[in-house]
């Protein structure tokens, strides 16, 4: 008889073989499993958005309720938040949607959202140069290789490499080519196999730690 | 004067109406000067493997009319005629009638349908067009509008759409399945049976213990991030698998763990996954559901807001674990300016050198898949590794293989091997 975790773990199975049958069988009911799975998780997956926001909007006004450390910050969200809100629900009303390039919705994200984003992509520059300088230090035979490497591959692919010698561009193809491709492959061939470990494990309900 | 004056009006009028020339449809003969034109066909033919609502229409592309367009029409066995495709080069050589289940005029199964082709070498009007599907008596021939001349072409036989039962394109999946699937089940089975299976030493995960202690000496939460992933991402329930283990750790600790997350979804079965380990350890008391906390869906938005909590909680000890992309960097780069031990794992091939620069142990890939088995050491979860293992080694010897053979057969130019080869590497299309 199941109880207790066996009842998911039973769905589990019923569901992960129903799912692997319809890959093979693409007549109807099968054919159309996946599809209509993956719109029930999207009709799931948008009223926990609800949750989302709950939390988001919980942990700030307690911190503003309770003045804990940089609640400043949390009015700012909670304001921009609203206002986004309300001011994206007027302008659905006065111009039918909220995505109009003359809405002020639209301005929202353009002149706020987007540049905020620019910025922290940005970021990545420095955060890279420190990182390469870490990592390029050479304290050993490894560190000592990747650095070489590493400076071989940037000289290739400017075009004072190619002043230097016309080989190295083609070198440093080779190099991302032959034994980083390979490297990445074996990588890659690793993940899938540890995937379907992963998917077995979980069909077969040896695998339990994301139950609750 | 006045009736005069309307009467010649009226005159002018009906001359000026009936005197605009009306395009007219001729019909010039069955026979063409071109007798390629007159030779071309269409074979219509249901598309296999596929779930029914399907028909491909395929037609050979002489270099004589590579400069020619061909226009085709539907018209099913009641007769209702339906545009499948306009002024499309003939050099595309096939075209397929598929539509989503919405659109009321697919494909239905088992209805029979005749195709039409329309071959020009200008576009053909919309007025044409609309004489085509409206009231155009189709009959094979050369005609004529307005100066143009078309082509119309013999009709298809009549051709039923069917859904398959096997998708056959995918026997070499099937047969890999049922491989992989018997060896899961041999080291299971083993496993099982007591045999002593052997899992090699994993660094970033014996560190486990060690940075949920510093992190509690040090009197600092523990932060997991998930990455930008959704629940359905195979990395994503990995690092959902780890976070258990972590958790119940950080319980037995009795420290405390944040969870900032991407997706709402993944939110709730983090505080879940947490709240079970917590349970599990004995201190279900010590579970605060607000420690797992959404922050937004956008990427630098997620990245933004957990640098900001990092950087303001100070965590001892950060875990990434999941799906990441152009945001792996940010995050760990500011989790090693605050000084925090960091432990990742991501499938991501093209982020795992950001996190092996920025953190303290990288699990690569696999060895993320393999540590919920690594901290549990259950025998069952052992069999399951053992089989990877042994899968690893026979794609490996398939490698080596197709490389001999390939060396053999192209390289050396031995017709035998290269025949070998060319076999291979059939089976092993997908």
């Amino acid at each position: 008889m199941l109880k207790g975790k066996g009842i998911p773990v039973f769905i589990t199975f019923i569901v992960g073989t129903i799912m692997i049958f319809s890959f093979f069988i693409p007549h109807k009911p099968f054919g159309d499993l996946e599809k209509i799975s993956l719109n029930w998780y999207s009709i799931i997956a948008g009223f926990t958005m609800l949750l989302g926001v709950d939390s988001l909007i919980g942990m700030h006004y307690r911190k503003i309720t309770r003045r804990t450390g940089n609640w400043g910050y949390s009015i700012v969200l909670i304001a921009g938040f609203t206002g986004t809100v309300v001011i994206g629900i007027i302008e659905t009303i006065r111009l039918g949607t909220a995505f109009n390039e003359a809405s002020y919705f639209t301005y929202i994200y353009n002149y706020f959202i987007v540049p905020l984003q620019s910025t922290m992509f940005s970021l990545l520059a420095f955060f890279i140069a420190s990182a390469a300088y870490r990592a390029f230090r050479a304290r050993n035979f490894d560190a000592t290789l990747l650095l070489i490497t590493a400076i071989i591959v940037m000289l290739g692919r400017v075009p004072l490499g190619e002043q230097i010698s016309p080989n190295l561009p083609k070198f440093t193809e080779w190099i991302m080519q032959v034994p980083q491709m390979a490297a990445k492959r074996g990588i890659g061939l690793g993940i899938s196999l540890g995937a379907l470990g992963v998917s077995i494990r979980i069909l077969l309900g040896i695998e339990r730690s994301y139950l609750s | 004067m006045k009736k005069i004056f309307f009467f010649i009006l009226s005159i002018s009028l009906f001359i000026l109406i009936f005197s605009q020339e009306k395009p007219i449809l001729t019909f010039l003969g069955e026979d063409t000067p071109d007798s390629i034109v007159k030779n071309f066909t269409i074979d219509a033919s249901d598309i296999p493997n596929d779930g029914g609502g399907g028909i491909e229409l395929k037609w050979d592309s002489p270099e004589i009319l590579k400069d020619w367009f061909i226009s085709i029409i539907r018209i099913d066995e009641d007769g209702k005629r339906v545009l499948l495709t306009t002024d499309i080069p003939i050099l595309s050589k096939q075209v397929r009638d598929v539509n989503s289940e919405e659109e009321p005029d697919r494909v239905i199964d088992s209805k029979g349908y005749n195709y039409w082709g329309i071959l020009s070498k200008k576009f053909i009007t919309e007025e044409l067009l609309q004489i085509l599907l409206d009231t155009f008596d189709f009959k094979e021939g050369l005609y004529s509008f307005n100066d143009d001349t078309f082509f119309v072409l013999s009709k298809t036989q009549m051709v039923y759409s069917k859904a398959s039962w096997f998708n056959f394109l995918r026997l070499a999946v099937l047969i890999s399945l049922i491989i992989i699937s018997l060896t899961f089940l041999y080291y299971l089975n083993l496993a099982k049976k007591g045999k002593d299976l052997y899992i090699r030493k994993i660094n970033g995960l014996d560190a486990v213990e060690e940075a949920v202690g510093r992190s509690t000496e040090m009197g600092k939460p523990i932060m997991y991030i998930l990455g930008i992933g959704y629940v359905t991402d195979i990395p994503t329930i990995a690092g959902l698998t780890i976070l258990g283990r972590v958790a119940k750790k950080v319980a037995e600790y009795e420290t405390k763990i944040l969870v900032p997350s991407y997706d709402p979804v993944v939110m709730t079965t983090a505080q879940e996954v947490v709240k079970e380990a917590f349970t599990e350890a004995g201190r279900p008391d010590l579970y605060n559901k607000n420690d797992i906390m959404y922050i937004t869906q956008d990427q630098f938005g997620y990245a933004a807001g957990v640098d900001g909590m990092m950087m303001r909680e100070k965590p001892g000890a950060i875990f990434l674990q999941g799906l990441f992309f152009a945001e792996s960097l940010i995050l760990a780069e500011t989790g090693h300016s605050i000084g925090a031990i960091q432990i990742s794992g991501t499938t991501e091939t093209a982020q795992l050198p950001f996190f092996v620069a920025a953190c303290d142990y990288t699990l690569i890939g696999e060895e993320m898949m393999a540590a919920s088995v690594y901290l549990q050491k259950e025998p069952m979860m052992l069999g399951s590794i053992a089989a990877e293992d042994f899968l690893k080694v026979i794609i490996m010897s398939i490698l080596v293989l197709g490389f001999l053979l390939s060396f053999l057969g192209s390289g050396l130019k031995i017709e035998f091997f290269k025949n070998l080869f060319d076999i291979l590497y059939q089976a092993l299309q997908v």
